[in-house]
């Protein structure tokens, strides 16, 4: 147990400690997975909500291929993205190689069916008389599709929070496309699997309670979003 | 009694207000990156190198030494095997290698996918083992020798695995001794695919031998005291390191300038000064100039 609270009393040291290297790593992990999931969502909700609210043939299908997709390796994601973005490859020239872009553009592609998947589900599950009291009141299908979220807002919430627990945490990914470069592209995970390998165990350890931590405020932020109201209802 | 719950208007306000905090934190906390295009003055240069330079600490003394002579240009260090920073090379992500795997390196720019190959240090390498020795291994001054021994008594031998400079070292000291380990289903010999350090911990636990660069090995010894020298000195076990230059990378102004530096006298000056202080000893042995 000794380990365990010792990684502890090393992560806060770690945070308060302001060396030089600590902060812009975790700033980086937010801004990357943050803004990642800022875009998936915008990708996801509506995709989501299509899938959840038509009905047409094929929908099962594209279902299969986002409910697929949620769980598509993120170093496989990584391995693709590099690929594109390398020289060698088809957009290369934009030399976003090695860049916390090129890590963002990542994360979307991991984020966005995680998001999408989710919405579908919470969408799907409103009841379908709603829609039909919503048109005889005579909504338009964009108030509709407003009055549809905001009824299932818990799970959109969800499906939002999904998609940045699901990114916060990986490293395949960012590892690959990033290059865990000292002061541009290190991340904490990539800082974790770094100190791993150079047998640094108990300054990985450290790094994995600040993950810890953070992940915990940030999804603490989001669940009272999604949680405010709740005692107005049953 | 009534229990206390927070009014719906406030958490939402609270959730907001917090969710706002993370949202500009983005934009306060992230490192921007220096696009050559944004900014003129400073430009990007890859240097693909390997693990066994990096967590020695030397990049730590060579960047912001040659940054500091060097204003315009700021290195970008991908450290991945010496066989990952060739493929970097090859496929003109990386603008400058610094690598030790001399057959592959010689190879690449004979493909003609590196220039300009020259030697800038060298070090050694070493074979550890476990204290018991069951392969009788200590004080052989030849490696190839060592590494019969250690086949003949199927003593646990823990490799590298991948295509780091160590790994191809350690297949050619295989070669010499015509043992094929890699063929064997016998399981003494194990592969970890794994960098050096968490190689080393793991012939550490398992009291196995293990080729390690004396880098790596000054810096992690005192975590894996199971281990000790065993062979040390063979001409065989030299590990000498070459900087090639990436022709059409992307910043072969920055590349240039990087291997100029490094085998000139600024480079050469901190790489023969790093770790003399805390380890009595030279880590890496500067040598540019050098035939290759």
């Amino acid at each position: 147990m000794h380990v365990y609270t010792q990684a502890i009393a090393e992560a806060f040291s770690l945070i308060f400690s302001g060396s030089g290297d600590v902060w812009p790593v975790i700033g980086l992990s937010l801004a990357v997975s943050g803004t990642a999931t800022l875009i998936a969502t915008a990708i996801g909700l509506p995709v989501g909500y299509f899938l959840g609210m038509s009905r047409f043939a094929g929908r099962g299908s594209l279902i299969l291929l986002v409910n697929t997709a949620m769980g598509w390796p993120p170093v496989v994601i990584g391995l693709f993205v590099y690929m594109a973005l390398s020289r060698t490859g088809p957009f290369g020239d934009l030399g976003l190689l090695f860049t916390p872009q090129a890590m963002v553009v990542a994360q979307v592609i991991l984020a966005a069916p995680l998001v999408a998947g989710v919405t579908t589900a919470a969408i799907a599950s409103v009841p379908r008389d709603l829609r039909l009291q919503l048109r005889a009141l005579g909504a338009s299908r964009l108030q509709e599709a407003f009055e549809v979220i905001k009824e299932s807002r818990r799970g959109v919430m969800a499906a939002v929070i999904a998609g940045f627990g699901g990114i916060i945490s990986e490293v395949g990914a960012v590892s690959i496309v990033g290059g865990n470069i000292q002061g541009s592209t290190r991340v904490m995970t990539t800082a974790i699997v770094f100190n791993v390998n150079r047998g640094e165990f108990g300054l990985a350890m450290a790094w994995g309670m600040v993950l810890l931590g953070i992940a915990l405020v940030a999804n603490a932020a989001l669940t009272m979003l999604q949680q405010a109201g709740s005692v107005y209802e049953r | 009694m009534r229990r206390f719950i927070t009014p719906p208007g406030i958490r939402r306000v609270t959730g907001l207000v917090l969710v706002t905090t993370l949202a500009l934190s983005l934009v306060g906390c992230s490192t921007p990156s220096t696009p050559a295009t944004i900014a003129p003055k400073v430009s990007d240069v890859i240097l693909a190198s390997t693990t066994s330079t990096q967590d020695s600490g030397l990049f730590d003394a060579l960047i912001p030494a040659f940054e500091k002579d060097n204003p315009s240009f700021k290195i970008k260090v991908v450290a991945v095997g010496s066989g990952a920073a060739l493929t970097l090379g090859e496929k003109k992500d990386a603008d400058v290698l610094l690598v030790h795997s001399p057959a592959a390196e010689t190879a690449f720019v004979a493909a003609g996918s590196g220039t300009d190959r020259k030697p800038v240090m060298y070090n050694d390498f070493l074979l550890v083992g476990p204290a018991s020795d069951p392969a009788k291994t200590k004080g052989t001054t030849s490696a190839v020798d060592a590494f019969k021994k250690i086949a003949a008594a199927k003593a646990t031998f823990v490799s590298r695995g991948d295509n780091s400079g160590t790994y191809t070292k350690e297949l050619s000291i295989w070669a010499s001794a015509t043992v094929d380990p890699t063929k064997t289903t016998d399981p003494w010999y194990v592969s970890t695919g794994a960098a050096m350090g968490v190689s080393l911990g793991i012939a550490n636990e398992k009291r196995g031998y293990i080729l390690v660069d004396r880098a790596t090995w000054l810096t992690n010894k005192d975590k894996d005291p199971e281990l000790a020298v065993m062979v040390e000195g063979d001409k065989k076990l030299f590990n000498s390191y070459h900087v090639i230059l990436i022709p059409g990378a992307r910043n072969i102004a920055g590349g240039k300038a990087f291997e100029d530096w490094i085998v000139g006298p600024a480079g050469q000056k901190v790489i023969g000064e790093f770790g003399v202080a805390k380890y009595g000893m030279q880590i890496f042995v500067p040598n540019a100039g050098a035939s290759s």
